[in-house]
């Protein structure tokens, strides 16, 4: 059902909610569309008229800023009119309904909706009950997707690495509430990354996650052994107060990536962060700033592969 | 009163072992004989039922028939309805009315909207605690003699043990059935999908086994303490059962009920996000399916339900876990119990005995059973007639079933209740 919503009915990308589904092809096509678009923040003239006269709506109804801005600033490089809805002042506050909301805008004649929200599937929600000219890009659910992120991270590999095939690969940290990380984890083994590893407390891992296909750590210097890029996540100190965790210290004692602990890895390993990051926290500063960190450089593709969804999802509408 | 005949019907009545082509004869609102037509017996209405199975009405020992309270979601009227065309003689009513079952007045209230949609059998189960709040204890005496049958607390929490035990002492003083259906409400987590790979996959809350077992296990112990009778409701899940067989071995007195879509539904069985499949408890594993299978099987568990719960559209109407959980199930409880004797899961005779002579023996209900002199409350089904669940046919409000579309064998074609026909197919 997912794959069906999210394709058109020549397999095109009509809408974007989840890495599951998609294959390599159309992973790799996306990873293409976005190598098109990467210089182009370098040019004189950020522009492209793809997307002239259409509108994009982001809803967002979490907060974010790096990620809204990103949004925005593809849809602006593509020619798009971008509005911007903080939902969190405005019409669900009254009381209206996510699909009275959807329907409102939809009826101004909205092109595309870039959606976050805090609950699982709302993005999926939205796609079903939208009209059929609409595209709706998940922009983060709930703990469950966030499959632009998770593509700017595989553009970010692809960068650096050249291929998939022979990297091993850790992400660290509260896999539990990620909705990151699972999408980093469908695209990995979509792709044919030989090895994914989740290195967390048993506390932050959701049950059965090895039927996800990573193999599970709970030791950092152990999971460490061999990797080649190596990906942090925020740990949410809101969560910490949870029974989670004892403390923040022993949290970096144990898991935090220092320099010594990146030794461990192998020496060409890359540091990855979707950020936030927290200082102190889940990276030590010289490890963030430091010459295998290409945290700043996800942000930039950030862009790239956002207009390439974008884009994408607005050629494959009207065919189903 | 009319004199009824139902002639030539497969006659299967678990309570009295039979299983045997005859005919059934009814008058006074009972049965008066079986097999031997009763001298100057001329009937006003006959009922051939060749090629039919001629069985007691179910009984239905958890629904939510959404009034009082929620009549925008469903009424008495629409669900008795739904349950006359499905065999449904008896339902048995959660207690987490709005406002709660914990007076004798809202007792009453159910009763007279029972009279008036013309379908008497509703009992309702008592609120264990004032509001269901899990803090004082309801009036249980005053609630049983006002009609309820058992006590419980809905699915809601009764998070306090000294509490628990105190109302499972004061049910036993009044010989009051417990009905509670165990979750640890704080290992739940505000769940809504069971703790296992599908709900990591879609990064759904989740819920775990132990959320059961170990409410399920603090109440036994109390039960053993306090000595008070316990139903459980609505088990799911492996470990649970072996729970329940052990206490049965060590003597005590307690059962168990399977709501039906647990027999048929996983976590691997659900639609991403479709909040059809949204249900508390929720669909369990491939192998929490089977050991229930097992267990109704071997007569672990012995008692069959739909866990009736109609919604409006808008409770549905959202991203999985905003959604309320509950399907509407009444009309499909004897397909999917027919399904289970199809696959080899359980004899017919074991089918019905599920939803008739052993929930009224756990009820202390006169009903369940074909015996002359019974109420004819009694169920006539074609368990080869093929149907399709589609809005064209469904009769309760709530269109909450992840079963659209599906084809199922087993239609109700007469349901009468008190000798009375409350359902006739055609």
């Amino acid at each position: 059902m997912t794959e069906n919503l999210q394709l058109n009915s020549d397999g095109k990308l009509k809408h974007f909610l989840t890495i599951e589904g998609l294959d390599k092809a159309l992973l790799t096509e996306i990873l293409d569309t976005a190598e098109s678009f990467a210089g182009m923040s370098e040019q004189q003239v950020k522009k492209v008229p793809l997307l002239r006269g259409k509108t994009i709506v982001n809803l967002f109804f979490e907060n974010s800023t790096r990620t809204r801005t990103t949004f925005e600033l593809a849809a602006i490089r593509l020619s798009a009119d971008v509005i911007n809805m903080n939902i969190a002042t405005s019409a669900t506050s009254k009381g209206e309904s996510l699909l009275d909301t959807i329907r409102n805008l939809e009826a101004m004649f909205v092109d595309m909706f870039v959606v976050r929200h805090a609950t699982s599937g709302a993005a999926h929600f939205i796609a079903q009950h939208t009209a059929p000219h609409v595209s709706v890009i998940n922009a983060g659910d709930g703990q469950h997707s966030h499959p632009t992120q998770a593509m700017l991270d595989m553009f970010t590999i692809r960068q650096i690495k050249k291929e998939f095939a022979p990297l091993r690969v850790a992400i660290i940290g509260d896999i539990l509430h990620s909705r990151v990380a699972r999408s980093q984890i469908l695209a990995l083994n979509t792709l044919g990354a030989a090895e994914i590893r989740v290195i967390a407390p048993k506390t932050l891992l959701p049950a059965h996650v090895e039927t996800l296909g990573v193999n599970v750590f709970h030791n950092l210097t152990e999971g460490l052994k061999d990797i080649d890029v190596v990906i942090m996540l925020r740990l949410q100190k809101e969560r910490m107060t949870s029974a989670l965790l004892p403390s923040e210290s022993e949290y970096f004692k144990c898991f935090g990536l220092t320099p010594a602990k990146l030794k461990i890895a192998k020496p060409d390993a890359i540091v990855m962060h979707p950020g936030p990051i927290n200082r102190g926290v889940e990276i030590d500063t010289r490890v963030a700033d430091g010459a295998q960190s290409v945290i700043l450089q996800q942000v930039s593709n950030g862009i790239a592969v956002r207009m390439a969804v974008m884009s994408m999802a607005m050629q494959a509408r009207g065919n189903g | 009163m009319q004199k009824i005949a139902i002639e030539n019907g497969r006659i299967i009545d678990p309570a009295n072992q039979t299983d045997s082509i005859g005919s059934l004869y009814i008058a006074e609102g009972h049965v008066i004989a079986v097999n031997e037509t009763p001298g100057d017996f001329t009937p006003d209405i006959v009922i051939d039922a060749q090629n039919q199975i001629v069985c007691p009405g179910f009984i239905d020992i958890s629904t939510r028939l959404r009034q009082p309270g929620q009549s925008h979601k469903a009424t008495i009227k629409s669900e008795t309805r739904a349950a006359a065309s499905a065999g449904v003689t008896t339902l048995v009513l959660q207690a987490d009315t709005k406002p709660a079952a914990d007076t004798p007045a809202i007792l009453e209230l159910i009763k007279d909207l029972a009279d008036k949609a013309d379908y008497p059998n509703i009992v309702t189960i008592g609120a264990l605690t004032q509001k269901l709040e899990g803090q004082e204890l309801s009036p249980m005496l005053a609630l049983k003699q006002a009609g309820c049958i058992a006590v419980g607390n809905a699915g809601k929490p009764v998070s306090n043990l000294l509490i628990l035990r105190r109302a499972m002492e004061y049910a036993a003083s009044h010989d009051l059935l417990l009905i509670y259906r165990p979750h640890e409400h704080s290992l739940g987590n505000k769940g809504c999908a069971h703790e296992g790979a599908v709900a990591t996959r879609y990064g759904l809350p989740g819920i775990p086994y132990t959320a059961e077992t170990i409410a399920l296990a603090q109440c036994l112990e109390l039960a053993e303490q306090t000595g008070c009778r316990v139903h459980f409701g609505q088990i799911s899940c492996k470990r649970s059962l072996i729970k329940i067989q052990q206490a049965k071995k060590y003597g005590l007195d307690v059962s168990a009920d399977i709501a039906i879509h647990q027999l048929h539904l996983t976590e691997n069985d659900m639609e991403p996000f479709d909040s059809a499949y949204h249900v508390l408890p929720p669909l369990r594993s491939d192998q929490d399916k089977q050991a229930l299978r097992d267990a109704l099987s071997q007569g672990v568990i012995t008692v069959l339900c739909s866990d009736h719960q109609p919604h409006d559209l808008d409770a549905k109407l959202g991203a999985f876990p905003e959604t309320e959980p509950g399907m509407a199930s009444i009309e499909t409880l004897l397909s999917l119990m027919l399904k289970l004797v199809n696959d080899k899961t359980i004899s017919l005779s074991q089918g019905i005995a599920a939803l008739t002579c052993n929930p009224a023996s756990i009820l202390r209900l006169p009903s369940g059973s074909l015996s002359v002199g019974m109420i004819a409350d009694i169920c006539v089904f074609d368990a080869h007639m093929n149907w399709t669940i589609d809005s064209t046919t469904w009769k309760s409000k709530g269109l909450n079933t992840p079963f659209w579309g599906s084809t199922l064998s087993g239609r109700v074609t007469h349901t009468l209740q008190s000798g009375k026909i409350i359902y006739s197919l055609n």
